[in-house]
């Protein structure tokens, strides 16, 4: 892991379609505008639920963006895509951009 | 229906067994309503005297601010929370950010392994509506209460799952977020908070109860000492005292003898009557007689404060304050407009059970009247009553004759009719005078004077004076008097005329007696003098026969016959 990654925490519920869709919309997501600088580490509730009670996590599917300080939460299949682009100012370069990020809905 | 009880007093007999087992029961009311009590007492009784342990998420509260709260409860929390009791934090973090869809599967699965961890069999989701206020459309909140549902159903866990009744429109998806709930539920309860005439009165209503019968009304209820209290109606088969036919003293002698021997043990007595009318004295004599008779009293004063009381009553020969510096006696003022009726009564049981009191004197019960609602006042008194009496306690009640109220039952509060004996003391206020009559209306179960009394209170007490009917009016005070001297003098006189009258007919018999002998002597002597003169007639009569017989013998002249004829005409 190289020093300036955006570092992604997606705790999701199994096969459930808003967690699916949120997997997918982080990584098309990441894809777009943090190509080679992040990570994502998913932690399925199903499988580990006191990990999730440890990290205060209960709605589903959230995401915490351990880097930022503070690290920040959004919760949500993030089908709202300026919320992301808000959440990780900072941290992008829009006209690394090629296309636009077109979220599932 | 399989039901699980709540432990919470009252709730338990309003729904007829408890909640349903293995499914949810939705906790709907405003802030401050006492959802969130009503929910963590359900989980403390749980784990406490059911042996089912629970879980509680704070969807809206922190859990820690939860605990501090009902420290006051008595319910020791902590000690709860290492054996039995798991509080969850839930509540969304405020710099939470959403984007899109959210569910509450990842809650559930968290819940899930703790329930598995600690055998729980209750859970309590309190305001839920914070988090169905996530959700975006009515699909997903419906999508999520069905999950929950679902969930519940396959853990067989009783839930209760509280929600605000009020601003609870998800103005985005369009819809009241309780809405689904409430048709999801087996069992819906709703709590109120209202002002009653500028006094606090709180309800209880179930309003749906599936598959079971259930109290349909709105209770009373209170957020006590031990945390809610719900005024359940009174089930008259519930644990009664045993009935006794003791007799206890009324603190008045002749009382005690108009009722046939005193008040039984365990009745309720009524002393209704105007201001000043000495029912608080009549109150304080039975007091007093209980102390004598080492009973521990409680006497409640909505009129005065203790000391007052105890001067007072010092002034006609009833003495409290031994029995108070003894702890026999309990005297307790309180303000009737500064609770609901429903904390009046609350206090008294508490104050009763601390006290291990056997006879209890609320002065008056009609004060409560003024605790708020007029009806939510006379349930109370009924149901003081029967707590009296399902403890076996001896109670006497005054209350106040309102004429200005509706007199359906003649009592502000109507407990006439609930009351074992009911005494009236009434005012005649006649020449110039105002004085007080004692009456029994009615008293069960015993044979019971008819007879009007004159109460009299003086240094030494009470006492109570037969009064005078004259001409179909009823004398008391100096009228009375007047009539007992008069009729003592009226009395004294008969009795003089009776006997001059006797002395004269003696006199008189003796008189006739005396005549009477006289003329048998007269008697005597006139037939004496009869029969003498009939003898002397006799003989005259044969000489002048005789002389004749000898005269014609002599002239020969006439015919025997004839001459004899002659004779006799002669």
């Amino acid at each position: 892991m190289r020093e300036h990654d955006v570092v992604f925490r997606l705790y999701l519920a199994g096969q459930l379609p808003n967690s699916q869709r949120a997997l997918a919309n982080l990584t098309a997501f990441c894809r777009r505008y943090l190509a080679d600088r992040h990570r994502i580490e998913v932690v399925d509730v199903f499988e580990c639920p006191e990990r999730a009670l440890a990290d205060n996590v209960l709605l589903t599917p959230t995401l915490v963006v351990v880097t930022l300080l503070p690290p920040r939460t959004v919760v949500g299949d993030l089908s709202d895509a300026g919320v992301l682009l808000q959440v990780l100012d900072r941290e992008i370069d829009r006209n690394e951009a090629t296309t636009e990020f077109v979220p599932l809905p | 229906m399989t039901k699980t009880l709540t432990g919470i007093p009252g709730l338990d007999a309003i729904t007829r067994g408890g909640l349903p087992q293995g499914r949810a029961t939705l906790v709907a009311g405003g802030a401050g309503s006492g959802k969130s009590i009503l929910a963590l007492q359900f989980l403390v009784n749980g784990a406490r005297r059911y042996g089912e342990p629970g879980i509680f998420v704070a969807f809206e509260e922190q859990s820690r601010r939860i605990v501090s709260n009902a420290e006051s409860f008595g319910w020791d929390l902590p000690s709860l929370e290492r054996n039995g009791l798991f509080f969850l934090d839930a509540q969304p973090n405020p710099d939470l950010i959403q984007s899109g869809k959210v569910d509450l599967a990842g809650m559930l699965a968290v819940l899930e392994a703790k329930v598995k961890a600690m055998g729980a069999r209750r859970v309590a989701f309190d305001a839920i509506d914070v988090v169905l206020a996530l959700m975006d459309d009515p699909r997903s909140v419906r999508r999520e209460v069905y999950r929950l549902h679902t969930w519940l159903a396959d853990h067989g866990l009783t839930a209760i799952v509280t929600g605000k009744s009020a601003a609870g429109y998800n103005a985005v998806a369009g819809i009241e977020l309780l809405d689904f709930l409430q048709f999801m539920v087996d069992c819906s309860v709703s709590l109120s908070h209202d002002l009653v005439d500028g006094i606090s009165q709180r309800s209880l209503r179930v309003t749906k109860l599936r598959g079971s019968a259930f109290e349909e009304n709105a209770t009373p209820f209170v957020i006590g000492l031990a945390g809610l209290e719900i005024a359940a109606a009174l089930d008259p088969a519930a644990g009664r005292a045993r009935v006794t036919s003791e007799r206890i003293s009324s603190g008045v002698d002749r009382l005690d003898t108009m009722l046939g021997g005193g008040y039984y043990r365990g009745a309720s007595v009524l002393l209704t009557g105007s201001p000043g009318t000495a029912k608080t004295t009549l109150c304080a004599s039975f007091a007093e007689a209980a102390c004598r008779r080492g009973e521990k009293t409680l006497l409640i004063s909505f009129d005065s404060a203790a000391e007052e009381l105890v001067r007072n009553m010092k002034s006609v020969g009833i003495e409290l304050a031994e029995f108070v510096g003894s702890g026999m006696l309990a005297i307790k003022s309180a303000i009737a407009s500064n609770n609901n009726a429903e904390l009046h009564l609350m206090r008294i049981k508490e104050l009763a059970t601390m006290q291990g009191a056997r006879c209890i004197v609320v002065d008056p019960l009609s004060a409560l009247a003024k605790a708020g609602d007029h009806g939510v006042g006379h349930s109370v008194a009924e149901r003081f009553i029967g707590w009296t009496k399902e403890n076996g306690i001896t109670s006497v009640c005054s209350s106040l004759l309102d004429r200005a109220l509706p007199a359906s039952e003649g009592t502000p509060l109507q407990v006439s009719t609930i009351a074992d004996t009911w005494i009236h003391l009434d005012y005649l206020v006649q020449a110039g005078e105002r004085n007080r009559g004692l009456s029994i209306m009615k008293s069960r179960g015993t044979a019971h004077s008819n007879q009007v009394r004159e109460l009299l209170l003086d240094r030494k007490g009470v006492t109570l004076a037969d009064v005078y009917t004259s001409d179909g009016a009823v004398l008391m005070g100096t009228l009375r008097w007047a009539k007992e001297r008069t009729e003592r003098l009226a009395g004294e006189a008969a009795l003089a005329e009776t006997d001059h009258r006797r002395q004269r007919v003696t006199l008189e018999l003796t008189d006739l007696e005396a005549r009477s002998v006289v003329v048998q002597g007269e008697l005597v002597l006139k037939r004496a003098e009869a029969a003498r003169l009939t003898a002397a007639a006799a003989s005259v009569s044969d000489e002048l026969v005789s002389a004749q017989i000898d005269l014609r013998e002599k002239r020969h002249a006439d015919d025997a016959e004839a001459g004899a004829g002659t004779a006799v005409h002669a």
